[in-house]
């Protein structure tokens, strides 16, 4: 093809796909503050740019027609999609974006497997090998991104869903698939497209299993280590195709996705493998909705306005909760009208709060709410003392104070917003419905507790409405 | 490329990962992780590479889809962080003595 100028693996190529790494690495490193972060995301699209270009030009590419079609139906649907999407829904965004990923890196390793067996059939190790990788956790990525995907949209019970004999089937489908990965790399000199075929599907099979009995509240730490996992897949890619770009680009993902996984276990003080094997949501059936009526106190949002009005600090707690109802402006709207009236408003962010990390500070971005006024756990806890009203909305188990003060509770030891040392506690919800940990909430039967039973958006808006009037 | 050059670079690139992306903030988490995301498509090239080898109409059908999920991958997840990133730029200035701590 005319366009074909640049020598594949040579020095120009080569040259290209390091300013196209350098860039993704400063971009990210441009990502440390918000101010800088929409640059250092454009300094990295300019990467990914002139990797595109660069590799268009080599010679050797074809199927133009096909490959134009390919990047058209892409970029029409990947603009479509996250112009349209809700910023409530940005988990499963990325859930599926990272889901793509993932089916590509697997479909390029299964394509250079074909290409191998034309070449002569032998496919040396060092091909061999990367392509094995990629092909198992690109696949495991793509299947499990899409139940992810599925629970966070609720297109399949967020809930864990159990199989008997589950943890079983996993071991066997793993051995199986690490046996039939050897057997392939063993007979390289011939390798049985029948096996490598087999080896797809167990992995798909694997990604399904895997994900399916997780929880949604899980789902933050599934989404990284799954962006994890692609990005590894991806820098294997970049093994066999001999790119230093894809190598570089991969394993910058790859530990971006593992150093979230570890923050938001350490975060819910779980292993890894815990949140992935344990299906913790089905755990302490016993103790979930055991229907006893303990006493609690209610609230009316007239009520809590004026508790709000005259505090001198409040700290407003999000959760999911306020994802659900797309609080996130009325919250701001109730907080604006109470700093009107001098009263110091925070937020307590707490590190799983949502579905996936950072998930309640894009809302309230989104909102306009300074993210100054958005504080870590550890940061906002030695105030909670001196904090007159907390304010939770749609947050359960992160304020749940059995984590600190009941060895026996499922979540004991869990780091969680310590609500319960402020003056007074204000709970907006539906329901004393226990939260995805399927335990009870100590919290809502605290002295201090007044419960305000109504939808979040519904009552942030009836509290401003208020305190304007007051 | 020598296979021990490929895994130094991957070595120190991952050391490199570590050491940029733990100085990012909690705030940031989601663009961040949006942000990788788009750039792990960057395998979509590895499509863009396969689909010039294709002769079969299996091979040349895979080498669509895995350009288009690429594609879908790059382009989404770079136009998604940038809208989210928009929402953390046009913060309004609440007071002038504001300090942009880091």
């Amino acid at each position: 093809m005319p366009l074909a100028v640049i020598e594949p693996g040579g020095d120009l190529a080569t040259a290209l796909y390091i300013v196209s790494f350098s860039l993704f690495i400063f971009g990210v490193r441009r990502g440390t503050h918000p101010t800088t972060a929409r640059q250092g995301n454009l300094i990295a699209a300019t990467g990914m740019a002139i990797a595109v270009g660069t590799t268009l030009l080599l010679d050797g590419i074809g199927n133009w027609g096909l490959l134009i079609a390919g990047l058209a139906i892409g970029t029409a649907v990947g603009v479509v999609a996250s112009l349209r999407v809700q910023m409530t829904a940005m988990p499963q965004m990325v859930a599926l974006y990272n889901g793509v990923g993932g089916g590509a890196v697997a479909l390029i390793s299964w394509s250079e497997f074909r290409h191998g067996l034309e070449l002569g059939g032998e496919i040396p190790l060092d091909e061999m090998v990367p392509i094995l990788l990629s092909t198992v956790i690109g696949s495991v990525s793509f299947w499990g991104s899409n139940i992810a995907f599925g629970k966070l949209q609720g297109l399949i019970p967020g809930q864990p869903i159990k199989v008997p004999g589950q943890q079983i089937l996993n071991a066997v489908l793993l051995v199986g698939i690490i046996a039939a990965c050897i057997v392939l790399g063993a007979t390289n000199d011939d390798p049985s497209q029948g096996l490598f075929i087999a080896v797809l599907i167990a992995a798909a099979l694997l990604g399904n299993l895997v994900v399916l009995p997780i929880g949604g509240a899980d789902m933050p730490v599934v989404i990284s280590l799954l962006n994890a996992f692609t990005g590894l897949a991806a820098a294997g890619a970049g093994f066999t195709l001999d790119n230093v770009a894809l190598i570089v680009a991969g394993t910058l993902v790859g530990s971006s996705g593992t150093i979230l996984t570890l923050e938001m276990a350490t975060a819910m003080n779980r292993s890894v493998p815990n949140i992935l094997f344990a299906g913790f949501g089905a755990l302490p059936e016993a103790a979930a909705g055991s229907g006893e009526e303990r006493p609690h106190r209610s609230i009316s949002a007239q009520d809590a306005a004026i508790s709000l009005s005259y505090a001198d600090s409040v700290v407003i707690v999000p959760g999911y909760g306020m994802a659900v109802a797309q609080a996130q402006h009325a919250v701001k709207e109730m907080a604006d009208e109470l700093e009107r009236r001098g009263v110091e408003v925070n937020y307590a962010i707490h590190p799983v709060a949502g579905r996936m990390p950072g998930h309640m500070n894009v809302l309230l971005a989104e909102a306009d709410v300074p993210y100054e006024k958005l504080r870590e756990m550890d940061e906002i806890n030695p105030e909670m003392p001196r904090t007159d009203v907390a304010v939770v909305i749609g947050a359960n188990d992160v304020t749940n104070p059995a984590a600190k003060d009941d060895p026996n509770s499922p979540i004991a030891g869990m780091p969680i917003i310590e609500v319960d040392e402020a003056q007074q506690v204000i709970v907006i919800k539906r329901s004393l419905s226990p939260g995805f940990a399927g335990i009870d909430n100590d919290l809502f039967y605290h002295e201090k507790t007044s419960m305000l039973f109504s939808d979040a958006k519904a009552a942030a808006q009836e509290i401003a409405a208020e305190v304007e009037e007051l | 490329m020598d296979l021990i050059v490929e895994t130094t670079i991957f070595v120190l690139a991952a050391f490199v990962g570590f050491e940029v992306i733990s100085k990012v903030p909690t705030t940031l988490h989601t663009p961040l992780m949006s942000q990788t995301n788009a750039i792990h498509g960057i395998v979509m090239v590895g499509g863009l590479i396969v689909i010039g080898l294709a002769d079969d109409p299996l091979e040349k059908t895979i080498g669509v889809i895995a350009i288009a999920f690429g594609t879908i991958n790059i382009v989404g997840g770079f136009m998604v962080t940038d809208r989210m990133l928009g929402m953390f730029a046009r913060r309004p200035k609440p007071k002038a003595d504001d300090e942009g701590d880091t």
